[in-house]
């Protein structure tokens, strides 16, 4: 009786695994096809608006060139998209130069005295792993910034980060939960500048959550990206970083180094190059102010700039 | 869960086992953490009940607006609560508010549907013989239909609660916090510790207050409604409420 | 909200589409391991507690974090729909074993004294009779795991797959109404669609209710 017990146990364990066994092979991981002409290529995204943009651009202007491309877009934060990209789920997305190199560098910040785009670049391609590359930057840039209600300014008469230090203790800071354990985030503020802010909210990257958080005082300091048009409209004022914690940070696209084949490099190079601060800034509002679906703004921009 | 578990799990419980992030206060307490899911759990709860059981009561009691009920409950279950939350968020903005508009969207359907099926389950004949004996509408009501349909109400309170202690995880997507904190962060940091501590102890929350809700049950629901031949019928039809109540907590 | 449509409807129609595979998919997996599951669990009643608590502790696991932690288990890619599939095959899978168990006990009694006085071979009188007598329980368990899993398919969306899901996220970053609201909406006819169809087939498996009380 009790043997038979055992049997009926490991049946149902095994039947219990059945499932997950059966699946244990990943049919959409492969990616690479044999087609050395124009090799299919799967697109990732980060979680907010600016990279879906820039994902959809570059997929636009790679079907133009008749290169098949698979869009896996909104993957989440870099700790997300990074593993991604390592285990072949995506072949290549945009990123940010300085934060890269700091996500991938000892300690997670970037070696002293690398400011540049060209110094960030070369120790980048030092520390990048083996089978991907970056391709040319864009003179687009999007920082982190710290950013404070204007009111907040003219209360604590804050410039730059530095002016934080003092009151910080009273301060809430909100971003995207990944910052917290960040070097280009809270552990690079107090390394840095030796700040410790009184709380911190867990809210998005740069989103609504943070800037309605701002606008409302629920916190006094945010998150932002450069490129976000609500600095403008919302009077919101970026406090200096002297100590460069947020570096130099360039559109840069990092893909699989198979992926490099046909006309995928010199197509993907041109839109870097063609694509400005000022038309980053631009055609994201479209996107987050208009409504406009990323796909039209991304032809927007292709057409403008002769790239379709 | 064992079967899935043995080879990594166990190399993923440092978070948990952390004596630092069992401190009382700081951004990485968990103890925080549970308070926070058991206040939006509780505040919900007691909005939601405070609504729908007068309403289950009235529907059930007059017999008029089941259909309310029964749609209500229906499209409750096919709400799919992720957008909803966020609907919230975005409409309102972060706060405790919108976060307990949802839970209290979701969690009044069972208790709705619940109560309303209690007191319809009630033996006719019992009610005739209460209005015979002289009993105002009231007394009938709470004196023989209530007592009678409480182990229904009380099973869909519990379903309520389940349903919401699971939902609130999900908010912690929208900036709020509690248990789902740990979920989210870990899975932006990409740090399979933090989401194992989160699913545990959301899972062990979860498990603990529906055997507190049992216990609530056995203490209050009359003996003579328990043993009478009544729960026989309830028995047969276990098989098909019960997946209901254990759907209702999952999100 | 229909400039939304026009505008995005490529992207809200392939989102459909995965929805209802991711959503589905897992219902059929489920329902194929639990039938002999739930048959083990009344022939042997020992296993009958540990199955059902077993699917009680399984369905206390948020999905996010299910959904997340099932490639540091089984090594599928972070981003791969099949950690989506299989956590909501467990969760069926869970909820259904017992459905079928509880099935299986209820239509015990005259009915299968008979056939197996007949002389009914165990497997024969399962899909002969029990079964076929279990359809309505059956049924209602499979409505409530098809219902549980369209609207759940969305949390996906945190971990790369998530159908419709994905216009609650999208709509959340840019801080828009309209892409949520269409999302749920889309998301709340494709269950009540799904469940028709369900209590349809039901009726089409049950020809001897349709005379009598209705469901």
């Amino acid at each position: 009786m009790q043997s038979k017990t055992r049997i009926g146990a490991i049946a149902a364990a095994v039947a219990m695994l059945l499932p997950l066994s059966a699946c244990g092979s990943d049919p959409t991981s492969g990616g690479g096809t044999g087609d050395s002409s124009s090799p299919a290529i799967v697109i990732g995204s980060a979680n907010f608006p600016e990279n879906q943009l820039l994902a959809e651009m570059y997929s636009q202007a790679l079907e133009a060139k008749g290169v098949k491309v698979t869009r896996k877009f909104n993957i989440g934060a870099r700790e997300l998209y990074l593993k991604a990209l390592k285990e072949g789920s995506i072949n290549m997305i945009p990123e940010y130069n300085g934060a890269l190199l700091a996500a991938l560098s000892q300690g997670g910040a970037i070696p002293a005295g690398v400011t540049t785009t060209d110094q960030v670049n070369g120790a980048l391609k030092k520390v990048l792993p083996s089978g991907l590359e970056i391709l040319k930057s864009s003179p687009a840039e999007d920082k982190d910034t710290l950013s404070v209600s204007a009111a907040t300014a003219q209360k604590y008469s804050l410039k730059s980060i530095a002016d934080l230090k003092p009151v910080a203790s009273k301060l809430a800071v909100g971003a995207a939960s990944e910052f917290k354990t960040r070097s280009q985030g809270l552990v690079g503020l107090k390394k840095e500048y030796g700040i410790t802010f009184g709380s911190f909210k867990a809210l998005d990257a740069g989103g609504p959550l943070t800037k309605t958080a701002l606008t409302k005082n629920q916190i006094q300091v945010g998150n932002i990206f450069s490129t976000d048009s609500t600095i403008v409209t919302d009077h919101l004022v970026v406090l200096d970083d002297p100590k460069n914690l947020f570096a130099a940070q360039n559109i840069t696209p990092v893909i699989e180094k198979s992926k490099v084949k046909g006309d995928v490099g010199s197509t993907i190079d041109a839109i870097s190059a063609a694509l400005t601060t000022k038309d980053l800034t631009k055609y994201l509002a479209e996107v987050a102010v208009d409504k406009k679906s990323y796909n039209t703004v991304a032809k927007e921009f292709l057409s403008a700039n002769s790239l379709d | 869960m064992n079967v899935v578990a043995p080879v990594p799990m166990v190399n993923y419980l440092g978070y948990l086992l952390d004596g630092a992030n069992w401190t009382l206060s700081g951004d990485a307490s968990i103890p925080l953490r549970i308070g926070e899911h058991l206040e939006y759990t509780v505040l919900a709860l007691v909005i939601s009940t405070a609504i729908a059981l007068p309403l289950g009561l009235l529907i059930g009691h007059t017999n008029r607006g089941a259909f309310i009920a029964i749609t209500l409950g229906n499209l409750g279950r096919s709400l799919p609560t992720f957008g909803l939350v966020l609907l919230l968020v975005i409409w309102r903005g972060v706060g405790l508010a919108p976060l307990l508009g949802a839970l209290v969207v979701l969690a009044i359907p069972p208790i709705l549907a619940q109560t309303y099926a209690g007191i319809r389950s009630v033996d006719p004949t019992s009610v005739d013989a209460a209005v015979g004996m002289g009993m105002r509408p009231m007394q009938v009501l709470f004196h023989v239909e209530v007592p009678m349909a409480l182990p229904l109400i009380l099973s869909g309170l519990r379903s309520a609660l389940l349903q919401v202690v699971a939902t609130a995880t999900v908010a912690a997507y929208a900036g709020l916090g509690g248990l789902g904190r740990l979920l989210i962060d870990g899975l932006n940091r990409l740090q399979y510790d933090q989401i194992l501590a989160g699913a545990v102890l959301v899972a062990v929350l979860a498990i603990a207050l529906d055997y507190l809700g049992a216990t609530v049950e056995h203490a209050v629901v009359s003996p003579g409604v328990r043993e009478r031949p009544g729960r026989r019928t309830r028995r047969s039809s276990t098989s098909e409420s019960s997946p209901k109540e254990t759907a209702d907590s999952i999100s | 909200m229909i400039t939304y449509i026009q505008n995005n409807f490529p992207e809200i129609r392939s989102d459909l589409v995965q929805h209802l595979w991711l959503s589905l998919l897992p219902v059929v997996i489920g329902s194929v391991l639990a039938l002999p599951l739930g048959y083990l669990a009344v022939r042997r009643r020992v296993f009958y507690q540990p199955v059902v608590n077993l699917g009680g502790i399984v369905y206390s696991i948020p999905s996010v974090a299910l959904f997340a932690l099932i490639p540091a288990v089984l090594g599928t890619g972070i981003l791969s729909p099949l950690n989506v599939v299989v956590g909501l095959s467990l969760y069926t899978l869970a909820l259904l074993t017992r459905t079928v168990a509880d099935a299986l006990i209820s239509v015990q009694g005259q009915t299968t004294q008979a056939a197996f006085a007949m002389g009914f071979r165990p497997l024969r009188q399962l899909f002969g009779v029990e079964l076929p007598m279990a359809v309505p329980v059956l049924f209602a368990g499979l409505r409530v795991a098809t219902v549980a899993n369209i609207s759940l398919v969305s949390v996906g969306a945190l971990v790369g797959a998530g159908g419709l899901g994905n216009l609650f996220t999208a709509g959340f970053q840019l801080g828009f109404i309209d892409p949520i609201v269409i999302g749920i909406v889309l998301s709340m006819l494709l269950a009540g669609l799904c469940d028709t169809g369900l209590v349809l087939l039901q009726r089409q498996l049950t020809p001897w209710t349709r005379t009598g009380s209705r469901a």
